[in-house]
């Protein structure tokens, strides 16, 4: 592919976390490329969330490189967008919407900050872009996890990343709403050459969207296509005991591992 | 009525200090008590005034002026509720039973001290009525400072509010922003208990932001109508203090009075505009539902009708 001419977007070296006596990534080495979708899973605990942190610049490795977008990573990368989870905002929370995506492109200036046209244009543009437009002065409180979910995203992307992490962003999402997510990240992703990385519980909605698949498990990392590494074979390797991959119905299920 | 407000304009030279180290304090508080409330600090609020008080009281124990006891303990307090960090739960158990051993503290220090019960009850109302020239400077000037170095904080204290791990991954300072923003609490709630005493300040504090969150939906409204509804509430309580009761009973408990009478039926009408836009949205999106339902399940009956026929 073309892709793998242009510098890496991420590069890790035989990385090393090791927090409060306990190993949670054991020489983990990988590379990501522009515009990739990439699926991150694996048990709870297993170092996915700390991936993430790793790539932030929030925790340092305790051994090995990490290169994110040619440069070591650090907080404050407007090269980055993050979307965490969403969690149940209280009800009578003064802010609307589009308070919350304005966030994402100037919340980290000092100052009061002054309305002006093309703030306001901006913040619109990233709402439509996100389908969210027709809520922008509903009380954040009142809305869904899903729509929650999406100005989580519209903020992420204010800055024009080259990289957009996500982390559970389905989760608590009913199948629909869920799927609804998935084609907003896909098309995000092609339109705007964006790499993606989107930490999920269950691959399986994510199958026809995703290129690779890192499989977090037992401090060990694997990358590759989604059938190379979703297999009994990879996996049982992976957890270092017996797992049985099943697929069904078009869908694949991980058995013998908590998942 | 037209008697009193006469009555008022007559008093008004005397009442000057009065009103505008009350007016200074009711802007502040208010500016102070949105973000407590956003941040889920009230319960801080509540305890850092009887930090204080056994601070003053240590202090005219110890024969310091008591000011700076004050300053001293509530700064302290302000500051270590701020190291506490965001564990809900816990942290409140810590900040109650801090704020139960200060306020049993602060008695204690006043019994030992034999009696001076006039402290003591200045220190728990006030000295509103009795406010020289130069409290209200020394009250402008900290406010201004305070009120400044909020501004300045603004955006990143509101988005690290809203969503901390975020905010953190943009480069925002936010353990050191909380450590600042209580500092700066701390140094509201001491410049107010000289003035409006250990029991108002909470009052003042998140009662007339509380009453604006409710109807306010985007932060700047809702601080300008937390400042309003502040300095009414501080006009109207000593108005009514001074004039209908000539000084008789504390001006606090006007004013508490006051932003209780103005919360409690805002809050209990409120869920008849919170959530109004939303509830109708998801009635229409019922209603699509349903229908498409029904249309379904007609094309069913129509499928099976047809089947019969060709039977």
């Amino acid at each position: 592919m073309a892709q793998r001419q242009e510098t890496p977007v991420i590069t890790l070296d035989h990385i090393d976390v090791r927090l409060g006596g306990r190993t949670i990534l054991d020489d983990v080495s990988l590379t990501v490329h522009a515009g990739e979708f990439i699926a991150i899973l694996g048990p709870n605990g297993a170092g996915k969330s700390t991936l993430l942190k790793l790539l932030l610049g929030l925790i340092k490795p305790t051994a090995g490189t990490i290169q994110v977008l040619g440069r070591a990573p650090r907080r404050g990368n407007v090269d980055i967008g993050y979307a965490p989870q969403h969690r149940e905002l209280e009800a009578d929370l003064a802010l609307r919407a589009r308070d919350v995506v304005g966030f994402g492109l100037d919340g980290h200036h000092w100052g009061p900050g002054w309305p002006n046209r093309k703030r306001t244009a901006l913040i619109e543009q990233a709402l439509q872009e996100v389908d969210a437009l027709h809520f922008a002065d509903a009380p954040v409180g009142q809305l869904s996890g899903g729509e929650q979910q999406r100005l989580l995203i519209a903020q992420a992307l204010l800055t024009n990343p080259r990289l957009l992490l996500m982390d559970e962003p389905l989760s608590n999402l009913d199948i629909s709403r869920a799927q609804e997510i998935i084609t907003l990240v896909n098309g995000v992703c092609r339109t705007r050459n964006v790499a993606v990385l989107l930490v999920a519980h269950d691959v399986n909605p994510l199958l026809n969207a995703i290129d690779r698949v890192i499989y977090v498990a037992n401090g060990h990392c694997a990358i590759g296509a989604p059938t190379e590494i979703i297999t009994s074979n990879t996996l049982s390797k992976l957890y270092g005991s017996p797992v049985e991959v099943v697929n069904a119905m078009g869908r694949m299920f991980v058995v013998g591992a908590e998942t | 009525m037209l008697q009193a407000f006469q009555e008022f304009w007559l008093y008004f030279p005397l009442l000057q200090n009065t009103l505008l180290a009350g007016s200074i304090i009711a802007i502040v508080a208010a500016l102070m008590g949105y973000f407590l409330i956003m941040r889920g600090l009230t319960f801080a609020g509540h305890a850092l005034p009887y930090v204080g008080f056994a601070g003053a009281a240590g202090a005219v124990l110890l024969g310091i002026d008591p000011v700076f006891g004050l300053f001293a303990f509530t700064l302290a307090g302000g500051v270590g509720i701020g190291f506490l960090g965001k564990e809900a739960h816990a942290r409140d158990i810590t900040i109650g039973i801090l704020m139960t051993f200060a306020l049993g503290l602060g008695l204690m220090f006043f019994a030992l001290y034999s009696g001076y019960a006039e402290l003591v009850y200045s220190y728990l109302f006030g000295t509103i009525l009795g406010i020289s020239q130069q409290d209200v400077l020394v009250t402008a000037v900290c406010s201004l400072i305070a009120v400044a170095a909020l501004i300045v904080m603004f955006r990143p204290l509101l988005f690290s509010t809203m969503d901390p791990i975020v905010a953190s991954s943009r480069g925002i300072p936010v353990y050191a922003l909380s450590i600042i923003f209580m500092a700066l609490v701390a140094i509201a709630v001491a410049m107010s208990i000289q003035i409006v005493g250990t029991l108002l300040v909470f009052t003042l504090l998140v009662g007339p932001a509380a009453t604006a969150i409710r109807i306010a939906n985007r932060p700047l409204w809702a601080i300008i109508l937390a400042v309003f509804l502040g300095l009414l509430y501080t006009w109207l309580g000593i108005f009514l203090a001074v004039v209908l009761f000539n000084g008789t009973l504390p001006v606090s408990f006007f004013i508490a009075t006051i932003s209780f009478s103005v919360y409690l039926p805002i809050r209990l009408l409120s869920p008849l505009w919170i959530g109004r836009g939303i509830r109708r949205q998801r009635n229409q999106e019922q209603q699509v539902e349903i229908e498409f339902e029904h249309l379904k399940a007609r094309e069913c009956v129509a499928v099976e009708v047809k089947q019969e026929s060709f039977k």
